[in-house]
């Protein structure tokens, strides 16, 4: 164990500084669509993942948040278990119909005041199987957006640099 | 043989690429079930329901069985009667059909009589009665209704329901689990799923095939290759088209990056079963170091938009990738070697969520879940696709079925894969410099004009198993049917069975020791 420790800390680069707009191509610009709510705190910010139907691989990047390379906790963002904790809600998918109630609860228990992030093409109402039966239509028509961060997925590096601009 | 064992109930014709087909009838299905899966032992690779009704009144259910000597398909056609809509279960002697008859009888409302589970498995209890979205003449929306809640078994005297999800604790997919305990001892779980069903295979229908090929990448994040490439394949089997050798090799490398990356990902994943911080940590940084390989090479950190029928969309640049690879080599066999020879981290794993082997048969275990429990099979050499059976590779088998073998056979098939990517880099390599220093389109796509009509399938090896996507074609040109079954869909009854027995904290190790996917289960 010491000699993998010891490999990770001395072999293996530290966590690059992420450029302001290191977007790849697949996706645009993030849009504050809503004004952040009142006595919003934004520095210290914890956040809950709500996965409504996506196909993992807006999730798989949000968990990409959290290993040495992009090692989002370095900026004061953080997930946490519960929405009871949490400060943010990050949705992803298109809010299928087996999921609407899931996220209303989930949103119900989070404390005000919460901003919610729409992530990935699914959860901004732009997904590519709009229109089939069971898939719905996006996070904005159940919950209040505030942000939206297109893409498919969108890269981790452009995630974190929509949600810094949540902090103050 | 086996056309002289089931010459009393069918007759069986071979087509082209030496499948076997023939047709059943409904009162004997049972019977011929008990026979090709009980007495010749073959395995059911899928089954899939077409509503045929305005062309032909029936339903047309069709039993894909995977032959064990023959890298070929045994396929049993049954029409089902489209005014009385039900046909004898073949559940009881094929309990891998479970989970295909309960979904047909959701969707396209095709009853299976004597089926021993007749709750719904993929629509909810917020759907109306009589609404099956799969048939032909179904509206394209209904209202939801109240929601009925999905009946779990009581559970027994002093024994107490654990409720877990479908939101998680962590950054994971939905789905809703039923502990039944005894202090921490399970005595049973039962798995709700389908939360992230979307309807893609209706969505899919009347849609042309380069649409549904970008459908097909977004059944699932993790296994986008694996899922494009049966998709491709099954147009190619419909097609009769001949993938070139550049596309082949190519379709090598990207199939084990995708592996690699999953299978690295999750000696991280099982590190945070177990909270080894610094193994979770290590994992996942060898996994976005090949996720960054990923996107250099085709554009997309998750293998997106590089297959096409026919071939590859564009060649690989692949020089440059062993360096990289030398790295992952190095640092995951690091990481393997120091969890294996740490013994309090290999007691949680040792005699943990065991399947035995008649457990992961009977219930048609496919991928590391089947190997791990002494199953010796993988249809990238059962089923010779790509350019598999050209190059040397082992199949790695461990007999004891804990999540200790799970590991082991994943760290072994990461080996595999590393060699396996340097066998077809040096393959496309020596392609590159003996035709000409660059290469034409013709070495890597065959052109695919037109998509004839007709039906066929697609097999491939994903990280969790195999994989099989099922296409038809209608004279258009247009995808009239389509379904998939992959390794996440095949194993989720098995996870279920491994965990009775266990404590409760130790299912999300066994969980993880499985590493399924739901959205690409769901649909």
């Amino acid at each position: 164990m010491f000699r993998l420790l010891w490999h990770h800390l001395a072999k293996t680069p530290p966590s690059p500084p992420i450029a302001a707009a290191q977007t790849d191509g697949h996706a645009g610009e993030a849009v504050l669509v809503r004004p952040l709510p009142d006595g919003w705190c934004g520095t210290s910010v914890h956040m809950r993942h709500v996965d409504c139907g996506s196909c993992n691989g807006c999730d798989w990047e949000l968990s990409a948040l959290l290993n040495p390379v992009y090692d989002i906790q370095r900026y004061g963002l953080d997930f946490v278990a519960s929405p009871r904790h949490a400060d943010l809600l990050l949705v992803t998918g298109s809010v299928t119909r087996h999921l609407q109630e899931a996220l209303t609860m989930t949103y119900e228990a989070t404390p005000d005041p919460k901003v919610v992030v729409a992530v990935g093409d699914c959860a901004c109402g732009a997904g590519p199987f709009s229109g089939a039966y069971a898939c719905g239509t996006g996070a904005e028509d159940h919950v209040p957006v505030h942000l939206k961060i297109p893409g498919c997925p969108p890269s981790p590096a452009m995630i974190i640099a929509a949600l810094r601009a949540l902090l103050k | 043989m086996i056309r002289k064992v089931l010459s009393a109930w069918v007759s069986l014709k071979s087509d082209r690429q030496g499948n076997l087909w023939g047709t059943v009838l409904p009162e004997q299905g049972p019977e011929v079930a008990q026979v090709v899966h009980g007495q010749l032992g073959l395995p059911l690779t899928m089954m899939v329901a077409v509503d045929e009704r305005a062309k032909s009144g029936v339903y047309r259910l069709t039993y894909l069985f995977s032959l064990i000597d023959k890298p070929a398909f045994l396929a049993l056609e049954m029409a089902v009667d489209g005014q009385a809509a039900e046909y004898p279960s073949w559940t009881p002697a094929v309990p891998a059909a479970n989970w295909h008859e309960r979904e047909a009888r959701d969707l396209l409302g095709v009853v299976p009589v004597g089926h021993p589970d007749p709750r719904r498995l993929v629509l909810h209890g917020n759907w109306p009665h009589g609404y099956h979205p799969l048939r032909q003449d179904a509206p394209s929306e209904v209202a939801a209704t109240a929601p009925r809640r999905f009946s779990f078994r009581p559970p027994g005297e002093e024994a107490m329901q654990i409720p877990v999800g479908p939101i998680h604790a962590g950054i994971i997919e939905p789905g809703h689990f039923r502990f039944t305990a005894v202090g921490e001892q399970i005595q049973a779980l039962e798995a709700n799923l389908f939360y992230t069903h979307r309807g893609i295979e209706k969505w899919c229908e009347g849609k042309p095939v380069m649409t549904v090929l970008a459908a097909a990448e977004r059944l699932c994040g993790v296994c986008s290759l694996t899922n494009s490439l049966a998709f491709c394949q099954a147009v190619e089997a419909i097609a009769k088209v001949e993938v070139p050798p550049a596309a082949r090799y190519g379709r090598v490398l990207l199939c084990e990056l995708e592996r690699l990356y999953n299978h690295i990902g999750d000696l991280g994943n099982i590190c945070a079963g177990t909270a080894v911080a610094l193994g979770t940590m290590a994992g996942t940084r060898i996994k976005e170091q090949l996720q960054q390989l990923n996107d250099a090479l085709t554009g997309s950190r998750f293998l997106r938009g590089i297959l096409v029928p026919g071939g590859l969309r564009r060649p690989l640049a692949a020089e440059g990738i062993d360096k990289v690879l030398r790295e992952v080599r190095r640092d995951a066999a690091m990481l393997a070697d120091t969890l294996l020879g740490h013994a309090s981290f290999m007691d949680r794993l040792d005699h943990t969520g065991i399947v035995d082997r008649a457990t992961a048969w009977r219930l048609g275990a496919v991928g590391v879940a089947a190997r791990a429990s002494g199953i010796d099979r993988d249809c990238r050499r059962d089923h010779p696709h790509a350019a598999y059976h050209e190059l040397r590779w082992q199949v790695p088998v461990h007999q004891e079925g804990d999540v200790a073998a799970r590991l082991k056979v994943r760290i072994e098939e990461i080996e595999q894969s590393l060699s396996l990517i340097e066998q077809a880099r040096a393959a496309l390599l020596a392609m590159a410099t003996t035709t000409t220093t660059t290469m034409k389109p013709g070495d890597w796509a065959a052109v695919i004009d037109e998509y004839p009509a007709g039906r066929g399938w697609g097999v491939a090896e994903s990280p969790r198993g195999e994989t099989v996507h099922w296409l038809e074609i209608d004279a258009q040109g247009l995808v009239s049917r389509y379904r998939v079954r992959t390794g996440s869909y095949a194993n989720w009854p098995v996870v279920v069975a491994a965990v009775p027995g266990n404590m409760v904290p130790d299912f999300p190790l066994i969980n993880k020791s499985f590493e399924l996917c739901y959205a690409c289960s769901d649909r």
